[in-house]
This record gives C-alpha cells, sequence and structure tokens, in this order.
C-alpha cells in the first residue's frame, strides 16, 4: 500500500507501522483524583470502552498509522477496509488540536 | 540423439541460431539442440515423447503445452546443491550442458514401479482416502501416510543450501504493460510515443508473444521482423524498460506488482550473479496483455504422450522447426486449430486427419489430410507414445501426435488478484476480466477477448491512448500498427461424452483429475465449485488449473443441468506462476537476515575476548574469557565476584536513551510513567515504570533531570524502539498541547556501568579535577555534565543495576571506544574487570531487579512488588485500568525470591510452583520461577519468581516443578533482595 | 452409510454408484431448537457435538456461502495444545484429545497425523519462557520435550546450524502435534451432523437478528425468517459484522493472515517447525505442498488478499532457518480474515442478549480448536452453562480485568 503522508508525499506502507482505529486517540479525560474514587467503576467501564471496543468496520475506517522509518509522524488514515482504497491522510496532532479546539 | 524432429525449410525461424549447436542431458543421455530452443522444444526435436509421470497414477506423459501452463513436463534440472525441482521444460531456456532428470518415478522413467497405482485407479477415486485408512488407529502415520507421501509430491530438493544468490529492487513507471505480445507492444509503443514511463515486462525470454508462433503479417513485414523492428525502436528510447524473462506475479495494492526477472537460469553458471531479482514495480497505471492459453478438450485417454495442445504443435513448428510428430492429426472444434493444420502443411510436417467436431464445411484445404466433419476423437492408444486414435464414426486412425483445440481462455489471473470475478462473455465462449479490477488496470489483447491479432493491436494501442489521456501525456502517438484480422470461430464443445462411462477423460492432467472423478464429488454432494475443486484437487497442481478450469466448469456445468457462469470460478491469486522462495527472501538470509547493531566499543571487547551474544538485533559482550578459564561460569563468576569486591565495568550503551525537552516535559512524564517525576530535582536520577493503558508493566528506566526543562529517559535496550513510539504516540495523539519534543539519542551516546566498592575511586582518576563526586557532593541518585579525559564531555548518573555503589558514564559515540580503554587502564590498580551480560544478570537477580523475564508484559506493578508507585493522584497512562478486580485480588501474582531447601541444587527458570502434598497439575499451579541463577556472592543457586500471594509467604516452602527437564525441588519462599537487602552498598 | 475399506472396494468394482451425498440440501424449516450461524468447521462441530452428545437435533447450521470455505478451508492445518497459560491449555489439550478420537467419532479419515512441532529457540530467556510453557503443557496431561541444539538437528538436520543470524540453541518438541487435513474436517463434522438430522443450509445469509425486549428469537436471512430458542454466531472473521447487526461491539478487530504453499515435493520436512527469531512455521502436507506461513499483515481488513511485504518477510523467515528450501517454488498464497481479539484469546460466551449467543475471537489459531470450540459450544448451548474446559473464554473478561494475553501484547490485536 502506499499512504500519501500530507508533508512528505506518496510513502511506501512498510514504512510505517499500524496502531488501529483512530478513536484509540479520544482517551477519556482525567476527571480528578476525587471524582475517581467515587466513580472508579464508571471510570474504569469507560476506560474499558475506549481501550477495547474499538470500530471495525467493513468499509471506510478511520486509523492511526506511525511513520517509524520517516519523520516519526502519527497519521489519521481513512482507509476502506474492504477495497484497502485510501481517501484521506491528516497529521494525527493536527487532528487531536482541532478536537481539543472543539471540546 | 540426433534432432530427427528438426525441420528445416525454405522459411527456418529466425528465432533458433542452427550456427550454434549445443549438447544437453537428459535423465543421462545426451541431446542436441540450438539457441532458441527451450528444453521441451528441444526433447521434442529429438524425438522424446515420454518426459514425466503424473501425480497421483503415474501415467506416462508428454510435453502438452509450449508455455508456462505446462502440466506434464516438469522436471529437475541440474546437480547437487543447484538441483532445482518441478522446472516446466517449456519454459526453460537451453544451455550448453544443462542437465535434466525427470521425476515422480520408482526405477526408470519408462518402468516406473507406482505405476501400479494406474491398474487401481477405480479405487483411487477422489476422496477415497476420506473413506478409509481409519483402522487399525495408530497406522495412518506409521504405515498408511508414509506411502502416500513418498508416492505423491513431485521433485525432490537437494537438501543442500541454496548457493545462489537473490536480490529484490524498486522500480517507478507510469505504464506497466503485462506481456509483450500484439497487445503489449502495441502499447508500449503509443505509451513510450505519448511520454509516459513504460516499463514492458514477458515472461519470455524473446518478445513477441504469439505472433514468433504465428505466420502472420503487421504492417506489412512479416510478424517476426515487425517485433524485431517495434522492440528496436522501443530500446532506443530513454522512458521505456523492458523486462524479458519478467514475470509479473501479483497485483497489489495501489498500483504495486510484483515481478520476477530470471536473470542467470538460461546460462550455464550463475558466475556469482544473482540468479534471479524480484522487482517491486511502482505503477500509476497497468495494461494486462497477457494474451489467451488454449484449452484441450477431454477425451478418453487424452493423456498420452504426444497428445499435445494445438497452439503448441504450431508453435513447435513456426517458432521452433520442430515437428511435433511425423504425423499429426488435429482435433479441434474451432477455426483456429485449422491453422496449426495448415502451418503444419506449410512447414512440410504431414498432417493425417483434421478432426473437427463441428458439422459444418472444412475450413481450409489441408494438403494430404483427411477432413473429419462432425466427428470426435473417442479414445486413444500407445502406452509411452500416441500410436493411434478412434473416432466417434468408428475410425482408427495412426498417428504419433494428437493437436487439440478446444479454443482459447483468456489470462485473467492478474485481473482478479483484488478478488474480483471474471465474467463470462457466451460469444467467446470464455471468461474475460471484469468485476472490480485492481484499481489503474486496464486489460488489452487477447487477455481481453480479442483474440484476432488485428483487435488485439488496436485493443492494446487504445489502451495505451486512453491511459496517456488520464495521465495527461501529450507526446504524438503514431497510428496503430495494421494486421489482417483472421478468424476465430469457435463452438461450445467441452469434452467427449463417455457412452460407457467407463473410460477416463482427464481434465486435470498434473493431479490426475478425470471427468468421473468431478461427478463422482457432484455425486457426493461437492457442488460448489470450491468444494469439487477440494474434494478432487483439480486445478491445485503446479499448473493452477490454467488449461483445465474451464473445462472442468463445462462438465460440472453438465452434470447439474446448468451453464458454465451458473458454475461459478475459483479464486486466482497470485503468483502467476511459482516462483522460488529464496527470490522472495533476497539478501536476508544467512547473517544478513537482519541487521546487527554493534556498539561503540565492540572493537574494544572484541580484542578482550569477549563471547557475544545476540541481544535482539544488538550484540552485546556476554563474557569475556581470561586466560585458563575453561567454561563460561567461570569467566562469570570472576566477573561478579571481582566487581563486587572492586570494582567492573560493563558495556550499557545499548539501553534506549531518550532526551526530553519542554516547559511541559515534566508534566508529560508524569502522565507517561505510573509514579511522579514532576518533582524531580535538577542533577538528580529517579527510577520509572511505565505502564500500558491496560495497566500492564510496559518498561522501566530511570530518568534524568539535566536542568528545568530537559530530561534523559532510558528504557530497555529491548523495549527502546517501541517506547519511543509509544511517547510519540502519547505527545500527538492525546495530548498536542503540552510544550514537549524529544528525540532517540541510543546511538549518540556510548555508555558505561562503572560498579563495585572501588568505582568511584576509579571515576575519580579520569573525570576531571574541577568535578566532585565525592558521596556529598554527588549522592547516589545523582547526574551531572562533567568532562573526562581532560575536557570530554561526558554525563554522570550515580544509578547501580548490580546492587553495588556504581555509576553510569556517558560519552559521544565516537568516543566510546576509548573511553572503554581509559576506564579499564584506569582501573588496573583495582584490578578491575570488565563484565558482560551474564554478570550483569547474575547481579541484577542477586538484587532483585525485574527485567525481561519479568516484563513479559503480563504483569502489573503490583506483581513485580511495585504497586503502590502507581500514583493516584495524578492521570497517568494505565492507572485506571490496573484498578480492574481481577488484577488486585488477594491471590494475585508477586515477584519474591527463593532457594532452594538443598543449597547445593540448582534452581530452573520456567519450573511451576505448586504448594507442598498438591500434585502437580494445572488447577494447582501458583505461579512460576522467571530468571534464575548461581550466585557467586552466596554460593548456591538462586531465583526470583511469581507466586500467588507471595510477599505474605516469606519463609514458606514450595515445589518448584520442573517436569520438562526431569527435576521437583524444595524450594524457600524469601525476599527477592539477595544482596544487600538495605541498600547500603548503594549509598556508600 | 458407513464408510470402510470394504465399501471403496465394493464401490470401485460396482462403479461407484452407491455413494450418497455427505449431507443433505433441505430447505430451511420455520424453527429450529437451535440455529448456528456460521457453516465453517466450529459451526458444523458445534453442530455434530450438539446431536451426537447432547441429544439435540433439531438444528440448522446457516451458511452464507458454501460450508467450509471460510478459514477451516483456508490454513495451514496445524493442531497443537503447547499453550502457556492455565486458561488456556487444559482447553487445547482437550482439543488435542477429541482430534486424536475424531476419526472413530465421526468415521471419516480427516488424516490426523501427529507428526510433532516444534518451536525453535535462539536465547536463553526465550528458552526459559519455553521451559515455562514446557512445563505447563505436561502439568495439563499435554506431551512437551525440551531439546537441545543437537536434538533439533536429529530431526531437522538440514537447518541452518553454521550461519543463522540467530542461532539455534534448541526447541521445545510436541510429539502429539500434527497437521489435519483441513477442509476434511469441515466435510466431517457436516457429514456426523447431518447424520442426526442436523439442516445444513448452504447459500443462505443471515441479514439481521430478530430481537425483542433483549430476547433473540430468531434470524431473518436471504432465504426468509427462521425462528429458533436459541441463535448461536460463529462466524471467524465477520464476528464484528454480524453482531452489529446484533447491536454489539465486540472486543476484536478483523486481519488478515497470509498463508502460503509450495509445489509439490517429496517428503523433506517431517513436521511441523516454527521459527522463534523470526516469523515463519512450516509443515509438509501429505500432498508435498510445503505449507507455511508468518505474520498478520497488521492492518484492519476484511478483504482476504495480503500484501507483498509480508510475503517477503515470511520467506526471509523461512531462509533464514532452512536455505535448502530456497530452490522449492511457492505455487499460490491466500489470505483469510482473523477475528483478532483484544487478548488474541477466544470467546465462548452468553451475550447480553437472550438467547443469543458467540463464539469467536479465535485470531489465527482457530483450527487446532475446532473440535473443542465446538464441544465447548454445545455444552453452552444446551446447559446455559460454561464447560468447564472454557469457562474463562468470557465476553466480558476485559472489564473485570481477566485478560488472557498469552504473548504478553496487551490490546493490540495485530500483534497476538
Amino acid at each position: 500500500m502506499i499512504i500519501n503522508h500530507p508533508l512528505l508525499g506518496p510513502r511506501d506502507s512498510s514504512e510505517f507501522v499500524y496502531l488501529g482505529d483512530a478513536s484509540l486517540m479520544n482517551r477519556p479525560q482525567w476527571k480528578g483524583e476525587e471524582a475517581d474514587l467515587v466513580k472508579t467503576e464508571e471510570t474504569i467501564k469507560q476506560y474499558h470502552d475506549y481501550l477495547y471496543l474499538r470500530n471495525n468496520p467493513a468499509g471506510e475506517h478511520q486509523e492511526l498509522w506511525y511513520h517509524e522509518q520517516g519523520d516519526r509522524s502519527w497519521l489519521v488514515v481513512t482507509r476502506n477496509t474492504t477495497t484497502h482504497n485510501i481517501s484521506q491522510v491528516q497529521m494525527a496532532k493536527d487532528v487531536a488540536l482541532k478536537t481539543l479546539r472543539e471540546k | 540423439m540426433n534432432q530427427n524432429f528438426r525441420i528445416s525449410s525454405a522459411n527456418n525461424s529466425p528465432l533458433i541460431n542452427r550456427d550454434k549447436t549445443m549438447s544437453f542431458h537428459f535423465n543421462g543421455q545426451i541431446f542436441k539442440g540450438h539457441p532458441g530452443d527451450t528444453l521441451a522444444s528441444a526433447l521434442l526435436a529429438n524425438g522424446q515423447k515420454l518426459v514425466a509421470r503424473s501425480f497421483k497414477y503415474h501415467r506416462p506423459r508428454g510435453i502438452f503445452s509450449a508455455g508456462s501452463e505446462e502440466p506434464n513436463a516438469l522436471m529437475c534440472l541440474r546437480k547437487g546443491a543447484y538441483q532445482e525441482p518441478n522446472v516446466r521444460a517449456t519454459v526453460a531456456e537451453l544451455f550448453d550442458g544443462l542437465e535434466a532428470f525427470s521425476q515422480n518415478h520408482l526405477g526408470s522413467l519408462k518402468h516406473d514401479l507406482m505405476a501400479v497405482n494406474d491398474l487401481f485407479s477405480n479405487f483411487l477415486t477422489a476422496g477415497f482416502y476420506y473413506k478409509t485408512f481409519m483402522w487399525p488407529k495408530a497406522f495412518w502415520e506409521k504405515f498408511y501416510e508414509p506411502i502416500i507421501r513418498s508416492s505423491a509430491g513431485l521433485g525432490e530438493l537437494s537438501g543442500d543450501e541454496d548457493p545462489d544468490q537473490y536480490d529484490k529492487g524498486f522500480l517507478h513507471c507510469d505504464v506497466l504493460i503485462i506481456g509483450a505480445g500484439p497487445a503489449g507492444l502495441a502499447a508500449a509503443l503509443a505509451s513510450a510515443q505519448a511520454g509516459s514511463r513504460v516499463i514492458l515486462a514477458d515472461e519470455d525470454f524473446e518478445m513477441g508473444g504469439r505472433i514468433n508462433s504465428e505466420t502472420f503479417h503487421i504492417a506489412k513485414m512479416h510478424g517476426s521482423d515487425w517485433v524485431k523492428s517495434t522492440l528496436a525502436q522501443l530500446s532506443s528510447m530513454q522512458n521505456v524498460r523492458l523486462l524479458k524473462r519478467t514475470t509479473v506475479l501479483g497485483a497489489y495494492d495501489h498500483g504495486i506488482y510484483s515481478a520476477l526477472e530470471r536473470k542467470t537460469d538460461h546460462l550455464t553458471s550463475s558466475g556469482n550473479k544473482p540468479r534471479q531479482i524480484l522487482w517491486r514495480i511502482y505503477s500509476k497505471r497497468a495494461i494486462l496483455s497477457a494474451g489467451a492459453t488454449e484449452r484441450p478438450i477431454a477425451f478418453a485417454n487424452n493423456d498420452r504422450p504426444g497428445i499435445m495442445l494445438a497452439g503448441a504443435v504450431r508453435s513447435y513448428a513456426n517458432r521452433w522447426d520442430v515437428a511435433a510428430g511425423q504425423n499429426v492429426s488435429i482435433f479441434t472444434n474451432n477455426d483456429d486449430g485449422w491453422r496449426t493444420a495448415s502451418d503444419l502443411v506449410a512447414k512440410g510436417v504431414q498432417v493425417k486427419t483434421v478432426v473437427d467436431t463441428r458439422e459444418i464445411k472444412p475450413i481450409a484445404d489441408i494438403p494430404g489430410a483427411a477432413i473429419e466433419m462432425g466427428a470426435q476423437v473417442v479414445d486413444t492408444q500407445g502406452r509411452h507414445a500416441l500410436k493411434s486414435i478412434q473416432l466417434s464414426n468408428g475410425k482408427q486412425i495412426r498417428t504419433d501426435c494428437l493437436a487439440v483445440s478446444g479454443g482459447w481462455n483468456p489470462n485473467v489471473q492478474l485481473s482478479c488478484h483484488h478478488r474480483g470475478r471474471p465474467v463470462w462473455q457466451e460469444e467467446l465462449l470464455a471468461f474475460v476480466a471484469g468485476g472490480e479490477l485492481p484499481p489503474g488496470m486496464i486489460v488489452a489483447g487477447a487477455a481481453n477477448g480479442k483474440l484476432d491479432l488485428s483487435s488485439a493491436l488496436s485493443s492494446g494501442h487504445n489502451a495505451a491512448r486512453s491511459i496517456s489521456d488520464e495521465l495527461g501525456h501529450k507526446g504524438k502517438i503514431e497510428a496503430c500498427a495494421i494486421a489482417e484480422g483472421e478468424s476465430t470461430n469457435n463452438s461450445a464443445f467441452w469434452f467427449v461424452k463417455d457412452k460407457g462411462k467407463t473410460k477416463r477423460s482427464w481434465l486435470d492432467f498434473q493431479n490426475d483429475v478425470t471427468t468421473k472423478d468431478v461427478r463422482l464429488a457432484q455425486q457426493e454432494g461437492f457442488v460448489s465449485v470450491e468444494h469439487v475443486k477440494r474434494y478432487t484437487t483439480l486445478g491445485m497442481a503446479t499448473d493452477q488449473g490454467k488449461t483445465c478450469n474451464v473445462s472442468a466448469m463445462a462438465v460440472m456445468a453438465e452434470n447439474l443441468g446448468k451453464t458454465i457462469p451458473e458454475i461459478g470460478t475459483t479464486i486466482f491469486r497470485p503468483p502467476y506462476t511459482p516462483v522460488s522462495i529464496a527470490a522472495y527472501a533476497g539478501r536476508s538470509r544467512g547473517k544478513s537476515f537482519r541487521p546487527a547493531r554493534l556498539t561503540p566499543s565492540h572493537q574494544w571487547a572484541k580484542k578482550a575476548g569477549a563471547e557475544f551474544v545476540e541481544t535482539g538485533t544488538w550484540l552485546r559482550a556476554q563474557w569475556f574469557t581470561k586466560e585458563g578459564e575453561n567454561h563460561w561460569q567461570e569467566s562469570v563468576n570472576r566477573e561478579v565476584t571481582q566487581t563486587r569486591n572492586s570494582v567492573g565495568i560493563c558495556d550499557v550503551s545499548t539501553l534506549g536513551k531518550i532526551d526530553i525537552q519542554g516547559k511541559d516535559a515534566g508534566e508529560f512524564l508524569n502522565r507517561i510513567y505510573c509514579n511522579t517525576l514532576a518533582t524531580l530535582k535538577v542533577n538528580m536520577v529517579r527510577y520509572g515504570l511505565m505502564l500500558r493503558e491496560d495497566g500492564i508493566a510496559m518498561d522501566d528506566g530511570t530518568t534524568a533531570r539535566l536542568s528545568d526543562n530537559h530530561y534523559l529517559m532510558t528504557t530497555t535496550t529491548a523495549n527502546a524502539v517501541s517506547v519511543f513510539r509509544h511517547l510519540e504516540f502519547c505527545r500527538q495523539c492525546l495530548w498536542p498541547d503540552l510544550d514537549v519534543h524529544f528525540i532517540s539519542a541510543t546511538e549518540q551516546f556510548a555508555q558505561y556501568a562503572v560498579a563495585g566498592p572501588n568505582s568511584r575511586k576509579l571515576l575519580q582518576k579520569i573525570v576531571d579535577p574541577e568535578f566532585d563526586i565525592s558521596n556529598e557532593a554527588f549522592p547516589f541518585m545523582g547526574c551531572r555534565n562533567i568532562t573526562v579525559a581532560g575536557g570530554t564531555p561526558a554525563r554522570l548518573f550515580r544509578i547501580s543495576f548490580s546492587g553495588e555503589l556504581a555509576y553510569e558514564i556517558a560519552v559521544a559515540t565516537r568516543y566510546g571506544n576509548s573511553l572503554m580503554e581509559a576506564l579499564i587502564e584506569a582501573g588496573e590498580e583495582f584490578d578491575v574487570t570488565s563484565y558482560g551480560t551474564e554478570a550483569l544478570g547474575v547481579m541484577r537477580i542477586e538484587k532483585g531487579h525485574a527485567a525481561g523475564n519479568e516484563l513479559t508484559g503480563q504483569t502489573t506493578a503490583l506483581n513485580l512488588g511495585m504497586g503502590r508507585m502507581v500514583s493516584k493522584k495524578k492521570d497517568s497512562i494505565g492507572n485506571m485500568l490496573s484498578e480492574r478486580t481481577a488484577m488486585n485480588t488477594d491471590d494475585s501474582i508477586r515477584l519474591v525470591g527463593f532457594i532452594p531447601v538443598d543449597r547445593t541444587k540448582v534452581l530452573n527458570a520456567g519450573s511451576h510452583f505448586v504448594s507442598k502434598g498438591r500434585s502437580v497439575e494445572t488447577k494447582n499451579d501458583e505461579g512460576w520461577m522467571s530468571s534464575v541463577t548461581f550466585s557467586p556472592s552466596l554460593n548456591h543457586s538462586v531465583g526470583i519468581g511469581f507466586i500467588k500471594n507471595g510477599h505474605n509467604r516469606m519463609g514458606e516452602i514450595v515445589l518448584a516443578c520442573n517436569p520438562l527437564q526431569g527435576n521437583l525441588l524444595e524450594v524457600e519462599i524469601v525476599s527477592s533482595h539477595f544482596i544487600d537487602p538495605k541498600g547500603e552498598r548503594l549509598r556508600a | 452409510m458407513r464408510y470402510s475399506a470394504l465399501k471403496v472396494i465394493k464401490e470401485s468394482l460396482t462403479g461407484h454408484k452407491g455413494w450418497k451425498p455427505v449431507w443433505r440440501s433441505p430447505e430451511p424449516k420455520k424453527h429450529y431448537d437451535i440455529i448456528i450461524v456460521g457453516g465453517g468447521g466450529h459451526g458444523l462441530a458445534t453442530a455434530h457435538y450438539l446431536s451426537s452428545q447432547y441429544g439435540i437435533h433439531n438444528i440448522a447450521v446457516l451458511e452464507k456461502g458454501w460450508i467450509g470455505g471460510g478459514n477451516v478451508g483456508r490454513n495451514t492445518t496445524i493442531i497443537r495444545s503447547n499453550y502457556q497459560l492455565p486458561e488456556n491449555q487444559p482447553f487445547y489439550e482437550y482439543s488435542m484429545q477429541l482430534w486424536e478420537e475424531q476419526e472413530k467419532d465421526l468415521n471419516y479419515n480427516t488424516m490426523v497425523s501427529q507428526r510433532g512441532i516444534l518451536n525453535l529457540f535462539h536465547s536463553d530467556p526465550q528458552r526459559d519462557a519455553y521451559v515455562r510453557r514446557g512445563n505447563a503443557m505436561l502439568m495439563s496431561g499435554a506431551d512437551a520435550q525440551l531439546l537441545d541444539q543437537n536434538g533439533v538437528r536429529e530431526l531437522y538436520p538440514f537447518l541452518d546450524f553454521k550461519n543463522a543470524r540467530f542461532p539455534i540453541k534448541g526447541g521445545l518438541l510436541q510429539p502429539r502435534a500434527g497437521t489435519v487435513r483441513h477442509d476434511a474436517v469441515a466435510w466431517g463434522y457436516a457429514r456426523g451432523a447431518d447424520s442426526r438430522g442436523v439442516d445444513i443450509i448452504q447459500n443462505c445469509e443471515v441479514t439481521g437478528f430478530q430481537i425483542k425486549d433483549g430476547v433473540c428469537t430468531g434470524v431473518k436471512t436471504t432465504k426468509g425468517e427462521i425462528k429458533a430458542n436459541k441463535v448461536a454466531v460463529c462466524v471467524a472473521g465477520s464476528s464484528s459484522k454480524v453482531m452489529s447487526m446484533a447491536g454489539m461491539n465486540l472486543p476484536i478487530e478483523s486481519h488478515v493472515l497470509q498463508a502460503f504453499v509450495s509445489e509439490g515435493l517429496k517428503p523433506f520436512i517431517p513436521g511441523v517447525l516454527t521459527f522463534g527469531a523470526g516469523h515463519f512455521y512450516v509443515s509438509q502436507s501429505d500432498k508435498g505442498g510445503l505449507v507455511f506461513g508468518g505474520d498478520l499483515d497488521g492492518y484492519n481488513t476484511y478483504a482476504q488478499r495480503g500484501n507483498l511485504p509480508v510475503v517477503e518477510d515470511v520467506c526471509e523467515g523461512g531462509m533464514a532457518i532452512m536455505p535448502a528450501i530456497g530452490r522449492a517454488k511457492l505455487l499460490r498464497k491466500w489470505g483469510g480474515v482473523m477475528d483478532m481479539s483484544m487478548d488474541g484469546s477466544p470467546f465462548i460466551d452468553r451475550t447480553s442478549t437472550k438467547g443469543l449467543y458467540f463464539n469467536g475471537g479465535w485470531c489465527y489459531g482457530g483450527f487446532k480448536a475446532t473440535p473443542a470450540s465446538g464441544m465447548c459450544y454445545a455444552h453452552l448451548l444446551a446447559t446455559d452453562e460454561a464447560h468447564p474446559k472454557a469457562k474463562d473464554f468470557k465476553l466480558n473478561r476485559f472489564l473485570s480485568g481477566k485478560m488472557i494475553d498469552e504473548k504478553g501484547m496487551g490490546a493490540q490485536p495485530n500483534l497476538h
């Protein structure tokens, strides 16, 4: 596969390391020491869902790739899991910053 | 043998060089041939009909085709370590001195003892083995299976290492053209004229495809002249790369193709050059112009030597000047079969009969031949070579070669590598590419059903034009070469019906699958085409059913009363033709399998007698053998004793080092490590434990704070890369708002542990005098930028893995070797020793430090005895999910120490713990011994390991069970800190 | 119809007219006690054991394509019980014992061939881990032997003992492990189930579940609606797709695993061999093909095809330990979609919907588990209690923190 790196252009996917579903960027927010003591079970459930219940669609999938043999960028790649067609590639940091601003 | 079947005529083939004669061996007998020959054409020229035995019934077999679709003529080429099994003689280029051997027979090729299988063929039908060989039970592996295994298989491996070299390479192009027949050549020319970067690849050693086997004219030239001039034109263009002897194997994602170029297979010796090259071709567009493959008609006993594809018989006559027989008969259901007849006659070969299944007027006048329209071949005779055929009209005809044509199948394989299925075209009576093609691919020429020369040329040309338009390449494309269109009329006749149903008609020649097998499979409920394939092994031989699949589908369809497209196809998968495993591996084998990383003082260690050990990709000194030491244990004991008594030096440069800077660096580290890092003072070091998000220990190491916003993290050797990746994930994906940056400094610094009571004294000799490293000025867990040896910048950390007063000192990589020399020299007066990873391991176990054997990715901070380090007062990766109930039970495993009750006994890592009095079985399993060593300090074996509730069981005697190595020991649970449990030495 | 050598001889003398279909092709009934979704190895085994061990016969197996067309028809045929963790090893050993009885049980020769599996080690820590594992195997009642370099050399003299980048120091051998003719497993179970009245319905795709008030009462299919008291999903690589129709999100990712077969060769590799310092494992089939594989491609996919880098990686692994296979030719490769779970271990469990059961997450280890998976799933479906050998294969284990992580890779499915 070829991933069109937003900064470096088309790169072979063997330069990258795959992590998985981009929802791994949406780590639950720490609610502070006391909040957790009260609601540990609920919080654990949140972290559980975050870590273990990821999207696994047959179709468009947003996923994280790391350019380990390159510039060490994490990328959010939108790729179809049935055709492997890649429709979008973004810098993960940009995506994360955008999410942060919208919060 | 003489080339009695080599034809000489007024129009000898330009592709056979008769000026040169080469000799070769087949089963020890000497044969002759010419440059331009394949092994198959040369064998035929010498009149060799019998060349192989089939897989199951060991039937005598001859050459069937003239290309890579060959099911029969598989041979073993060369000898000794160069021996290559299962080479198709039809594509093996002849070279002087070639040695070929037939395969899969017991005794000689002619008198194969395994041919007895053929007599039992009624018993050995499809799937017979599923129904029998079940009794007695133990007989399968011991008796039945070995017989089946040795009679099956085909060629043999030598058992020696493949002595050849293989290479890999990358190629880039705008247009990859697969197949250099008429369509491919026309496409290449047009694409190149448009200005595209073109790669034209063809599996043959002569480009031209079928043109070389035909007598057609193109652009008013003889076909082979047109090929020659076109190739000359292409060769002269800078933007064209011609790859002959190159098979495109597979179509992968995003326009990437794999291809194999055979560089020296046609030479007597590879001469130290790479034998083959695996190309990864990156293309914007591809044109599949791989031509078509002729299919036979199935009839009773259609597998005898001498029964061949009609197109192949024509190729041997036209391209190789070889007559496949002295009196040839033709059996066809289409017009193309007739061309074989007329071309043979033109070459002076006698054509005995033309049998056409169609009730139509004869297509051509074939001088000297009997014409049988509306007739079929119903049986054949001849054990080792065809002698005669019988027709449906009762005639028996003596003939030594039967050329069979059942029509042509487009070579759609590569168009289906993305799992698209081909579609049936009724007017062609064949499957053509359809469904989802690999993006960017266009199919042209015969591969796309354009079976006549004229349409093949124009379809290749037009494909190239449309691609040039898409790519915006605007060079002037000349008009397409013009040729006559020949007749390609055909008819749907697939197999001759055997009225008695007693005779066998072969579909898959190599695997011996007959029409009867297919019918039996369907009778037993194996209806789906995939089931038939798997039950009968149809199409699973080395030719992957290239000649038989469609005919077999026709048989299936008729049995079920369905049409061929309703039957559906099996899936085409790469590679297009079989490829040496070594070619896919390239140079990554032997010592070059993976790169070897050497530490900066590797040369010093080598001179000092180090034994090296693989640690991931690093090579590290394991121990240093001194004169008089005969066993590694002696060396290791000495290294430990010298270090604990005085001072030792160990190369720890392989530890991961990550330089972390930024105003939020402290906060970042706080979130990375489960313990608090933000409170670390400048010039101090702290141990940190890093968890995965699931609460399992990921890595550990020390982090030094070099200045307010500057930290240096160390990781274990094994996890240096994955920790760095994790940090980047956290920085970019989780906390992009933090002002922190980092870079790996692993390879920028050489680092040495200097350990032992005299370590400070030793260091004081090389650390420049302006730096006070006394215990007061430079306490335990201190760190400092210093200089050594008169101004060389260095970093000094007072940390200890050994449990002794110890330091680690780091300098720039290029000074590593010198620093090591300087340290050893300075240490002479203290009887310094260098020590390797073994002694390092001994000392860390004596001290009870967890390492790789404990950080298994399955253990938590609690398990490791560091549960209290997990701070609840801050957010950090893994601190929440480490709270889960099952990870915090009273009987959770804990890391503790173990000593044998009988101190003379030796502990074994990997032993499992069972309470005394319990049986040694899974339900009583309480944990395992993770690391053991002989402790030179205590003079007995010690170990650390995990056992349920271990921290509350000090002093208890349990069983360390090691049935694998045959020992069962009573061990006492003790603290894992065998040496200096209070840590006084560290702070001395 | 009983199969035997005698029967084969009789049929061979009478034109093979007496062979009947191995399984019927019935139309679906309106209602079943149990519907099994997925006609792969596990689903068919479940049906077989339900009917033969638990006396339940009113069962349908629904298969969207043709039976045995998924991973049971597309794997490297290895069976073994050489696991390390107490939650896994007894289950796989149970499976091994069922394999050993399979031909007798099914009256079908699935060619269970116990030729041994040898896992090579190349370093001391690796040896320690294998000792731990070997002891876990022996403690579960399985067999295991630790070989030193000479022991390995005796079995596999053609390995690279002199020039390997990662020297071969020894290996962990399980003699009872081996290979099985994979397709025959599906057919044998289908035959067994069918003979006890189970309806095997091919080309019948489940398009939805009938769920009301948290209770599953049947399925919607391309052949109409079918009611059932219990619906048992068993669809491997399609797990996430199918369970999403029931509104469930699984701790599973779908990945492609490629596997490879060479051209037929005379007997060369005696058993199953795995490389400990790269990703490569190999055995030789009865037909003579070297059957080998390695790592996952590593990205989520449902495409049933892989890419080139892994092909090269696998062959590099092969050449690194046995350069004598260099001139053998790779004939065909294929890709199967694996239901990779978050800890590398499977699930056999009820779901939060009453009447809906799930079996999956087998990663690339599902083939060897086929008999025990079928038996344990049958037990769960028949009794509503987890089978004691599969009691830890729970869907909620990540919530409680009771992961079964053989490789210690954490919630990273592509590394298991």
